[in-house]
């Protein structure tokens, strides 16, 4: 063992880092389409659903990822279901992100203005036409900046599915180190890489804020 | 249908009670719109004059009392709500127009998802309706591009293509400067000769006085005094024309 970080090492921790985007699109898609159920069940006029979905998001919010992550893994092993790394992660990860989607996409659907649904409603639209004719379209402008956000967040949770062995980024540097003994040298690289992920993300969530911010007016005419 | 409801009055409230927690709103209400009439609620902040006008089209429910409009039982949990907005025409103070259509798609869009009309046959509408209302040429614009008051006629003309019955006003120029009022009170005016039904809530006391066949004066929760539009003139309460001094003097 031993020896000096080469091309080899660095295609592997490519391969890590394209896992890594992999995975996060898995999460945002699956937690996407699952947080959107769950922000429509959040609001719900059968209080039933409005409870259970509360408690999905309570329970899933106070709970660590990384004990998610384990849950799944051996969870559905288990119940007999033997599992990839990348299924185990991914439906972790889905789980996870539909209770935060959830809730980011409940409030963004209740600040859209009480009389716009008033309108709708005076209308004669039913309720499924209001929501998906009048407030889901301006509800969505509003939720673009906080879940383009909360994707940084996304990506940089992934790296917990290395405990699950799933080879994302960190899982890679892990092994390229676990040959190299370099830490500090291999983690600065695996660090800079999510940071140039995120970094970008980040700005353009800000940008979106700011262009939110000057669009304000149309959101509330009065 | 149609026999049934021209002898029956369009509104009715009759005893309509309602509290918010503690609060009586309406203690007691009772009054009637028949086909054709204007009737001009009035009254100070805190009246029950708005909240007895969202009863009308169940924005509120109420606690006790009937309310029949065009033919639906309000005060029932029963009643077809659907069927009722199709019947009741509201505008809000707060113009409420979807900022993200424009004010072509803003008029179309009920008369398509309710009523089933041709794309085609509601953009006619849309244009018949805002000729109406003076903005023939905003069809393509954008609510956020357009003044106060070509917004609130712009809400005048969505409420119109759905072609209700009675058309319900609260406040509709309360957010809006003396010029744009005019703008907007005279496309109501407008409406009321052509015979339209109306409920409006308003503190224009001139305007009320001009247009409106009867006058509600709410008090306390209660029809304090009711009346043809020349009660304003010649009020027979002390709270009345406390009430009507006092908005002589603001305007």
């Amino acid at each position: 063992m031993g020896g000096h970080l080469n091309v080899n090492h660095l295609m592997f921790l490519g391969q890590g880092a394209l896992w890594t985007i992999g995975l996060s699109v898995i999460a945002l898609i699956g937690g996407g389409i699952v947080g959107f159920v769950i922000a429509l069940a959040r609001i719900s006029p059968l209080k039933s659903v409005r409870l259970a979905s509360a408690v999905y998001v309570q329970l899933v919010q106070g709970t660590p990822l990384l004990v998610i992550l384990f849950l799944g893994y051996f969870g559905l092993a288990a119940i007999g279901l033997k599992v990839s790394p990348l299924v185990a992660a991914s439906a972790s990860l889905t789980l996870y992100v539909a209770a935060y989607l959830g809730e980011i996409w409940r409030g963004c659907i209740q600040s859209v203005p009480k009389p716009q649904w008033e309108a709708a409603e005076g209308l004669a639209l039913t309720r499924t036409q209001r929501m998906i004719k009048v407030i889901l379209p301006q509800a969505i402008r509003i939720a673009t900046p906080p879940t383009v956000g909360f994707m940084v967040q996304i990506i940089k949770n992934t790296s917990l599915a290395s405990v699950v062995g799933f080879v994302e980024l960190m899982r890679s540097g892990q092994i390229v180190n676990n040959s190299l003994f370099e830490p500090f040298a291999i983690y600065a690289i695996i660090a800079v890489t999510y940071f140039a992920m995120c970094y970008p993300l980040s700005l353009f969530s800000q940008r979106l804020e700011r262009r939110m911010g000057r669009g304000r007016s149309n959101l509330a005419p009065a | 249908m149609q026999q049934n409801t021209s002898s029956a009055p369009i509104v009715s409230l009759r005893n309509v009670q309602k509290s918010f927690g503690p609060l009586r709103v309406l203690d007691g209400v009772s009054f009637a719109v028949e086909r054709g009439e204007v009737l001009a609620l009035i009254g100070r902040s805190g009246s029950g004059k708005s909240t007895a006008l969202r009863c009308i089209d169940r924005f509120e429910k109420v606690d006790g009392g009937e309310i029949v409009v065009c033919g639906h039982r309000v005060d029932r949990p029963d009643v077809d709500l659907r069927a009722l907005r199709q019947d009741v025409g509201i505008v809000f103070q707060s113009y409420n127009l979807f900022p993200h259509l424009t004010i072509e798609q803003n008029i179309t869009l009920a008369p398509c998802a309710v009523k089933g009309m041709a794309t085609a046959r509601a953009k006619d509408l849309a244009r018949k309706v805002l000729a109406q209302v003076g903005l023939e040429e905003k069809l393509h614009a954008y609510p956020e591009q357009l003044s106060g008051g070509q917004q609130q006629r712009a809400a005048i003309a969505r409420s119109l293509a759905m072609q209700p019955k009675v058309m319900l006003f609260d406040e509709v120029t309360s957010a809006l400067d003396p010029e744009l009022t005019a703008e907007v009170l005279k496309v109501i005016e407008q409406l009321a000769a052509d015979g339209m039904t109306m409920v409006m809530v308003t503190h224009e006391m001139g305007f009320a006085k001009g247009i409106a066949d009867r006058i509600v004066f709410m008090h306390r929760g209660k029809v304090h005094e009711t009346g043809p539009a020349s009660i304003l003139t010649t009020p027979t309460t002390p709270e009345l024309t406390q009430f009507v001094g006092t908005g002589n003097l603001k305007s």
